[in-house]
């Protein structure tokens, strides 16, 4: 497989990769699955602390700070945004000053109506502050791009915060706010990978709610709705056969939460995930055995097939939806492309998320 | 072919049908001063292989008359009708496809192509036409005696030669009309009669109608008919 | 299409009898196409050079900001701008001395960089890792990595002892060029946190303006469509074009003459045609197709031909443009499919405009031919007038341009009008002198002269059109050169004062050379001289650092000083100006100018004006140690020597010896100045050589209108073989005439000739170059040049005036017998 293509949570790779590359052969994807010689190890038992793991990780070789928001606008009509900022060590070892340090950004924005589906992305190096994460008061930023917490803001809910992102055509400006405390994925926050032992640490804020305006072409219109953060960070967070994957991120409309997610195999096989996460924050694996995910529909899109709806069924909790997306043309054609865009799904359950589809 | 066998096809056709009809026809040249009316009422009929000389004196409108027949020049008024095609009533381009399917038209200047050789110059009409026919051009050759001097160039021959090739490039297409400008006027008495006569056989042969311009009364006489232009009418 | 075929092979019979006819149309063609795609070639391959360069990593084609008055700016406002959103990438730009030798060194910052900075190399993916993590890389032409006696891979010492990263070859980097990772270059310059300039890519969205973020710390320069290259070396491709277009109308002349000719002679060809019933429309388009099918013919053989003229003029042209400007243009020719594509497209346009007239007339041509006497004497007249008319409006243009044009391409404009108008006008100007003649003339055959002249006049006008053009260009553009020369030497003789020039490798070396030349005692003087570079106004300016010394007060060429002028400079708040930049700038003497310098602005009196031919930059003179209190970082390194004649030689080898210096660091005057007259001819080597190409092409047009004229002269000519006059008599009148016409245009086109020397050197040079020339006349040049004309008409009327007295008598006869 070719390597332009990433993953979700797959910025990685040498930093060739990330500015240029459109060809650079990669394992896994995108370099996910190079291996973390220099790099901290991801292990169980790891004990959160916050704000400190707000902010960057850097001996780590991957990390990301990952949002997505579910929004209707003043007219009732649905739409979706994703803010992302990734950051990626070039190599191990103590950060160097100025242009010579190690760490690379980048960033991807986007919009999602029905009718239109905008990106774009943004590169920078570390050490000089063209790009960065501070925990405390909170701030993630790339250019003018940025999400960013004030005095006030809650170390446990990181809210409220401010979020916003520019394109050529489009532009966002959020407020966001929680009143529960980040939710900690798998194993209290170490998400296993793979059974050899690749993993990430993996926290997510999804109860935040939005507000704000949005610009496409010129158009102002006000929106709100409901937003979730990912944090993920790992030095080899997929295995070498690993191609791709299908992740889910569902508000039900119950209140609670639903992350899901499957690794695709070179060998065909998959590997499925996922947490649940009650209205009240709190959280529970579900066992692979238990996830169905089954594809139901592909959209042709910049040259490929993509299953852009879902049928899903979680038979111990008596939980059986189909998904289908808001807009299926919601390609990112950025430097390392992929599919992510907002789904509403109904069954025994309904509501709105998001869906990424990376490795196709 | 022998001449016996020439003359017993010499007939000329029955039936007398008419190949060219001329009625009332007229045309004015305008010149620096005043108007010239050149043709004033020209009727003309002429069957088909019919042989009719024309003359007149200079100025009387010959030239005209077989130019406008030919379709090279329009007329002002009047008809000329060859066959089925009412040339009078054809635009530029009608007149030349006339021309090049219907009409043979030899001139006094022999008009031949300076930078073809005499066979190109024989056959290129039957060419642009379509209707080359290798035996047809084979027998013309040799019936004008024209075949040692295929590879000549005009400049390279006598002026009798040259009539006899632009008579040959005339009836190449096998046309239904012949028309001569003076076709003898370059010619001395003793070759013009040479040609005429070959000329005279060459339509009998074909079967065309053939009018000719001349100032000869003695070659007018060597023809079926004799008619006379004066003052831009038929006398 | 059989039928268009046979119409087209009939036609084309035509050629097969006239062989120098068709040759003559195909000669017209082929040169047309020729030299215009011989010189479009040229200018095609400068281009494509200097884009290569404008584009290094955003030059002049983007937009930049840059901080108005220092060299560098510190690198926080780039992020501050980052962060307003700005898509701004930073350059650090310096020089570094590498074995001595000083190179450009430029900083980029790849991730940032926009994608759209032109044409700029790109960095590969994968090279984009090793570009940035240490040790890096150092990006580099395959020429100038040659120059640098290094290979690839190594790692060479700047003299500050700084490595740089470890060379690799970039193939469409410009050479003299080193490119790093922007990081480095802060520490190979000693220029932390520093950047030189930022390149704007395309905005993501709209940020806020420039002054609500950094106030007025930085300024905005926008991307111009023209590179400093292209801006300086302009007059030197608007000059080969203007041969290369001027080349193309001659070659269209004799296009001209010879489809009209064999128009002529077609005509009764054509009316057979249509009186055998090939339609009007059918004989046209196949005249069209014909013309068509010999234009592309000819096009491509003059292609062909325009190749190898581009190939062969190209290394001239790569050595005047680096003489001259320091533009680096590759030597081989490389070709795109567009230039093939336009080649043949300008070969069957010049071909249909050439033989409009006569395409025209044989659209219109009726079938039957009217006799009409040739009135070819009003004809004639009425073509004199309005001709002439022409050449008045094209005149009053001239002086418009004159008086109000102000840029380079109205000199051109200026230049154009006047010899347009000048060849409009020549027709009249023979007929009235051919008139004058025929009126003072006594004798009948005198008289009969004259009167044939003026008949022929109309034939060979367009070929002595080309000829006065050809001549005057050849004219003015020998005078310029002729004049620059001598102006050029005459300059460089003072210019050059000092005996021995030294270039160390490095201050250190620099310093060591001067201890041990105090010791010698054949050394007279120790002359220190030094340069800089800095910005006045947006443009780079060099400062020249000169040494106070009575030679240098004595020789050094001031075309304008003020009072005491040597001693105000010595202080060091006073400079002279070189005459590009104080016309460029709008100074004189008197005014005074503030040029950046690291310390601060630094003010200077301007005392005098210097000529410096030959330098694309402006440049100030200032004292050498005021020089360098300004700018400490300026290299101690160039070392001029008074010494004795005799005692040269010597010295040099002692130099070479004791220091290990090259020819290239230490070199007579002698040495140098042949150096730079060498580099100035063959600055003129290409102008000289297009300049004969266009005399070569105006004598074949001459030639082809005199064949063209001798077949139809054969009726004028017969009557006076008829009444007696021998056929060699006849041939010698026709060889009289003919240089008697070639002779009056050639006396025309010396004033013109000298008309166009002077717009070249007060009006062209001036916009162009920055620099005014004395206008000189060389008499002896100007015969030479009209012995050359008449040698060349005497050539092209030798061929049809011999055919002519070796006529037989019985072609005579028969225009007699052929009268139509």
């Amino acid at each position: 497989m070719s390597g332009d293509r990433i993953s979700r949570r797959a910025f990685a790779g040498g930093i060739a990769t990330l500015a240029l590359a459109h060809r650079a052969k990669a394992q896994g994807y995108a370099g996910l699955g190079e291996t973390a010689d220099g790099f901290a190890k991801v292990t169980p038992g790891r004990l959160f602390t916050f704000p400190g793991d707000h902010g960057p990780h850097p001996d780590f070789r991957i990390e990301w700070w990952y949002l997505t928001a579910n929004l209707v606008d003043s007219s009732g009509a649905a739409c979706g945004l994703q803010w992302t900022l990734f950051r990626q060590a070039a190599k191990p070892g103590p950060q160097a000053e100025g242009w010579a340090n190690q760490q690379i950004w980048m960033a991807h924005a986007a919009v999602t109506r029905a009718d239109t589906h905008r990106f774009s992305e943004a590169f920078a190096r570390g050490g000089i502050g063209q790009a960065g994460v501070a925990a405390k008061p909170f701030a993630a930023w790339i250019d003018d791009w940025e999400m960013k917490g004030v005095e006030r803001t809650d170390d446990r809910t990181l809210s409220p915060v401010t979020l916003k992102a520019s394109g050529n055509d489009f532009s966002y400006a959020l407020t966001l706010e929680a009143d529960r405390p980040v939710v900690l994925q798998g194993e209290a926050g170490y998400s296993r990978k793979s059974e050899r032992g690749q993993a990430s640490y993996y926290y997510s804020q999804p109860f935040y709610r939005a507000r704000g305006t949005l610009i496409v072409e010129d158009i102002q219109v006000e929106v709100s709705g409901q937003a979730w953060m990912d944090r993920e960070w790992s030095s080899q967070p997929l295995d070498t056969d690993q191609t791709g994957w299908d992740w889910l991120s569902l508000h039900l409309s119950s209140g609670a939460k639903l992350m899901l997610y499957r690794l695709r195999q070179k060998d065909g096989k998959d590997h499925p995930f996922g947490n649940w996460i009650s209205a009240t924050g709190e959280t529970q694996m579900i066992a692979a055995g238990d996830i169905r995910m089954t594809p139901k529909a592909n959209a042709d899109v910049a040259g490929r097939k993509l299953p852009v709806e879902w049928q899903i069924a979680i038979p111990s909790r008596s939980f059986s939806i189909s998904c289908k997306p808001l807009n299926p043309k919601a390609w990112m054609g950025t430097g390392f492309s992929y599919w992510e865009g907002p789904i509403s799904f109904t069954g025994t359950h309904d509501g709105v998320g998001y869906l990424e589809l990376t490795g196709y | 072919m022998a001449p016996s066998v020439l003359r017993s096809v010499e007939l000329i056709p029955s039936g007398a049908q008419i190949l060219l009809s001329i009625r009332n026809l007229s045309k004015t040249f305008t010149s620096a001063d005043e108007p010239v009316h050149v043709l004033r009422g020209v009727d003309l009929d002429l069957a088909g292989g019919e042989r009719v000389a024309l003359t007149g004196e200079s100025g009387s409108g010959k030239s005209t008359l077989l130019h406008l027949i030919a379709g090279l020049d329009a007329a002002d008024g009047g008809t000329i009708r060859l066959e089925d095609t009412e040339v009078t009533r054809l635009a530029d381009a009608g007149r030349a496809e006339l021309r090049r399917d219907r009409i043979g038209l030899v001139f006094q200047q022999f008009n031949l192509i300076p930078s073809l050789s005499v066979a190109d110059n024989l056959a290129f009409q039957a060419r642009i036409a379509g209707r080359h026919e290798a035996a047809w051009t084979r027998e013309l050759v040799e019936r004008l005696g024209l075949g040692g001097l295929l590879k000549r160039y005009p400049e390279q021959l006598s002026g009798g030669q040259q009539q006899r090739v632009a008579i040959g490039r005339a009836l190449a297409t096998r046309p239904s009309l012949l028309l001569a400008d003076e076709p003898t006027g370059n010619l001395d008495e003793a070759t013009a009669d040479e040609v005429l006569a070959l000329t005279r056989d060459l339509v009998a042969r074909t079967g065309c109608g053939f009018l000719m311009v001349t100032h000869s009364l003695h070659l007018a006489g060597t023809l079926d008919r004799h008619i006379v232009l004066h003052a831009g009418r038929i006398a | 299409m059989k039928r268009a075929l046979w119409v087209l092979a009939v036609l084309l019979s035509h050629w097969r009898r006239h062989r120098m006819q068709f040759a003559t149309l195909l000669i017209g063609l082929i040169a047309a196409t020729a030299l215009w795609s011989g010189v479009q070639a040229i200018n095609q391959q400068a281009r494509s050079a200097y884009d290569r360069a404008a584009a290094t990593f955003g030059g002049v084609r983007t937009a930049t900001l840059v901080a108005p008055d220092t060299a560098t700016f510190p690198q926080e406002l780039f992020i501050k701008l980052r962060r307003a959103g700005w898509p701004v990438s930073p350059v650090l730009e310096g020089r570094v001395q590498i074995n001595g030798r000083s190179i450009r060194l430029l900083g980029i910052e790849p991730v940032t960089l926009p994608v759209d900075v032109g044409n700029a190399p790109r960095l590969g993916a994968a090279d984009l890792g090793t570009f940035v993590a240490a040790p890096g890389q150092t990006l580099v032409a395959r020429e100038t990595l040659a120059d640098l006696h290094e290979g690839e891979g190594a790692a060479p010492s700047i003299s500050s002892g700084a490595r740089l990263p470890p060379l690799h070859v970039q193939p469409q980097l410009v050479p003299d060029v080193l490119v790093v990772d922007i990081g480095v270059a802060q520490r190979l310059l000693n220029k932390p946190n520093q950047v030189s300039r930022l390149l704007i890519g395309k905005a993501r969205g709209k940020p806020a303006a420039l002054q609500s973020i950094v106030g007025d710390q930085l300024q905005l320069i926008e991307p111009t469509a023209e590179t400093e290259l292209e801006r300086l070396t302009d007059s030197f491709h608007l000059n080969l074009t203007a041969f290369g277009l001027l080349s193309f109308f001659v070659g269209l002349f004799i296009v001209n003459s010879a489809v009209g000719l064999a128009f002529e002679q077609r005509l009764p060809m054509l009316r057979t045609l249509r009186a055998c019933g090939a339609s009007a429309r059918l004989v046209n388009t196949v005249l069209v197709v014909e013309l068509v099918a010999l234009a592309l013919v000819a096009g491509l053989i003059g292609l062909v031909c325009g190749y190898v003229i581009a190939a062969a003029l190209l290394p001239d042209v790569a050595a005047s443009l680096r003489g001259l400007y320091g533009a680096q243009i590759p030597g081989h020719l490389t070709l795109r499919p567009e230039w093939w594509l336009a080649g043949v497209g300008i070969s069957v346009l010049g071909a249909i405009v050439a033989a409009a007239t006569s395409l025209i007339k044989a659209i219109r041509m009726p079938v039957l031919a009217t006799a009409q006497p040739r009135a070819w004497q009003q004809r004639q007249r009425r073509w004199l007038i309005l001709q002439s008319l022409a050449a008045c409006a094209v005149f009053a243009v001239a002086s418009l341009l004159l008086f109000y044009g102000q840029s380079l391409i109205a000199g051109f404009g200026l230049l154009a009008a006047l010899m347009l108008g000048a060849a409009l006008i020549l027709p009249a100007f023979l007929e009235i002198l051919l008139l004058t003649g025929q009126r003072l003339a006594r004798r009948p055959l005198a008289m009969w002269f004259w009167a044939d002249s003026r008949q022929q006049l109309s034939g060979l006008s367009l070929a002595l059109m080309a000829l006065l053009l050809a001549l005057s260009v050849n004219v003015g553009v020998s005078t310029m050169v002729e004049t620059f020369s001598r102006t050029f030497v005459g300059w460089l003789d003072g210019r050059l004062a000092a005996d021995v020039y030294i270039s160390a490798a490095d201050n250190a070396q620099g310093a060591a050379i001067r201890n041990w030349l105090k010791d010698r005692s054949e050394v007279q003087a120790i002359l220190s001289g030094g340069r800089a570079e800095t910005q006045v106004q947006g443009q780079p300016v060099e400062l020249l650092g000169l040494p106070d010394h009575p030679l240098y007060r004595e020789r050094w060429p001031l075309l304008e000083t003020a009072p005491r002028a040597w001693t105000q400079l010595v202080p060091g708040n006073a400079a002279f100006i070189s005459e590009q930049l104080s016309r460029r700038l709008n100074i004189r003497v008197g005014d005074v100018i503030e040029v950046p310098a690291p310390g601060g602005a630094w003010e200077l009196d301007i005392v005098g004006i210097y000529a410096d031919y030959g330098n694309p930059k402006g440049q100030l003179a200032v004292n050498v140690a005021a020089l360098i209190r300004q700018f400490p970082q300026t290299p101690q390194t160039r070392i001029g020597l008074i010494v004795s004649r005799d005692n040269i030689p010597g010295l040099i080898a002692a130099l070479q010896k004791q220091f290990a210096l090259d020819d290239r660091a230490v070199a007579d005057q002698a040495t140098v100045k042949a150096e730079s007259i060498r580099i100035f001819n063959r600055t003129f080597a290409v102008t000289s050589a297009l300049n004969a190409f266009t005399l070569g092409v105006a004598g074949i047009a001459l030639l082809t209108s005199l064949l063209t004229l001798a077949n139809s002269r054969l009726p004028q000519l017969a009557p006076l073989w008829a009444i007696g006059i021998t056929r060699p008599r006849l041939a010698a009148i026709e060889l009289t005439k003919t240089l008697a016409v070639a002779l009056f245009t050639s006396l025309l086109a010396v004033p013109l000739g000298l008309l166009v020397a002077w717009c070249l050197i007060a009006i062209v040079n001036v916009k162009a170059f920055g620099w005014r020339l004395p206008f000189h006349v060389f008499p002896l040049q100007l015969v030479e040049l009209v012995a050359v004309a008449l040698v060349a008409s005497l050539l092209a009327a030798l061929l049809p005036v011999l055919r002519l007295a070796r006529m037989q008598p019985s072609s005579l006869v028969k225009v007699f017998a052929n009268e139509r």
